[in-house]
């Protein structure tokens, strides 16, 4: 990948934008997918899902990566899990203190975060053996690629779904006078893994060695 | 009548697959054969019979608001249930390590089986979930959240082993190359979706 004017020395560039697209933790490790699609019915959830599960990420690898020398390797799942939950803890009362509706509307989903895949995945793979500002970085760069996933499809679905995004209703009147009608399909959960499904094969035929051969 | 109900409703409508997409992760990446997802699938529904009601104890007796209140009567408005994360996720973590331990001493075989599924589940999201949704939904009774801990395990059962199923006749079929594998189970597990949405609404 060639990169022109990187505000950041080129290796840190390298790990920040690698998880947006080339290895992106959804489509391509996936990794988290559990919480990635139930919450994406509307923009505004998916927004603060994906924040929060950024969050989390990066917090999460600055500190197992300061303790990495000192966690015993067997009991490290349990180690890792109690810090996760502990911010996961954090998170939730945040949101149930400033955003109140979201929390309720994101409901067993933000707890979830906890068991999400991307979190220990990314705790096991990157963070156990590197420096805590590559891992912050790491951090920040898969959570914002989780994000990314977690926005595209939260966009089709609202917009065909309800004619909204971010709840400002973007197809005119006239055209439901027409007889244009929302799809209600889109509402539904199963359509989520249909949408992921067609950004996986959009994405893959742009990067042909990440075609799977048997 | 009221649990059969539950047991149904939490199979079929409640899918943790298709209608909450809990633990895809595993299901995804577990599914390529029947064999090894039948595996899987057998020690999902077993950690979670043994996590929700354990879990649902804690719950009642410890977290709620008001729940300490058999230590006393002074105890009655505290509320422990900000802590409720960190709890289950330790039952279910100590319980999965507890299973495996048991396992491997009473049934060599079926340890050989699920033994490297085991350590993989206490970080499947399934299970967490169907606590966090025992607790949202506020069963009254530690029957019915059994019931509905079973009927949850055995509709994941369900789901796994039919993917599975499929992605082995798929290897036959011409997939367009960039959906191979990954791509095309996505749009299986919708299509199956939908075809479960059949069930909304029955009453039994």
């Amino acid at each position: 990948m060639e990169q022109k004017n990187t505000i950041l020395p080129t290796n840190t560039h390298k790990l920040f934008t690698a998880p947006l697209n080339r290895t992106n933790p959804v489509i391509v490790q996936v990794l988290g997918i559990c919480s990635a699609l139930a919450v994406t019915v509307n923009l505004k959830p998916a927004f603060v899902m994906a924040l929060s599960v950024t969050v989390v990420v990066a917090l999460s690898n600055i500190i197992i990566s300061q303790i990495r020398n000192t966690i015993p390797t067997r009991i490290r799942i349990i180690v890792q899990l109690t810090i996760i939950a502990t911010l996961v803890i954090l998170i939730d009362q945040l949101l149930k203190a400033f955003v109140y509706d979201i929390s309720k509307q994101l409901s067993v989903f933000v707890g979830l975060i906890i068991t999400n895949c991307i979190v220990m995945g990314r705790l096991e793979a990157f963070a156990m053996n590197n420096k805590p500002w590559n891992a912050f970085i790491d951090g920040l760069g898969n959570g914002a690629g989780y994000g990314l996933i977690l926005l595209i499809v939260a966009f089709f679905r609202e917009l065909l779904g309800y004619g909204t995004l971010w709840d400002y209703q973007v197809v005119p009147d006239s055209f439901y006078e027409a007889g244009y009608e929302n799809n209600g399909l889109f509402i539904l959960p199963p359509m989520t893994l249909i949408i992921v499904g067609i950004i996986i094969w959009v994405h893959r035929s742009r990067h042909e060695d990440l075609i799977e051969k048997q | 009548m009221n649990l059969i109900n539950l047991f149904v409703k939490s199979i079929f409508v409640d899918n943790m697959i298709f209608a909450y997409f809990l633990g895809m992760c595993s299901y995804l990446a577990v599914s390529k054969t029947v064999k090894t997802s039948v595996g899987l699938g057998m020690a999902v529904v077993f950690v979670m019979l043994i996590t929700v009601p354990i879990n649902y104890l804690i719950d009642n007796y410890l977290l709620k608001k008001g729940a300490l209140v058999w230590l006393g009567s002074e105890f009655a408005d505290i509320d422990l249930n900000f802590l409720s994360f960190i709890m289950f996720i330790a039952v279910i973590a100590a319980v999965v390590q507890l299973v495996e331990m048991i396992i491997e001493k009473i049934s060599p075989s079926l340890y050989a089986s699920l033994g490297i599924f085991l350590p993989l589940i206490a970080v499947n999201c399934a299970i967490l979930g169907a606590s966090l949704f025992m607790q949202e939904r506020e069963y009254q009774t530690i029957a019915e959240a059994t019931v509905f801990s079973l009927g949850s395990g055995i509709g994941w059962f369900l789901a796994i082993v039919g993917i599975a199923a499929i992605r082995e006749r798929m290897q036959y079929s011409n997939v367009p190359k960039p959906l191979k594998g990954l791509g095309i189970s996505f749009i299986i597990t919708g299509l199956m979706g939908i075809s479960f949405m059949a069930f909304l609404g029955m009453e039994f």
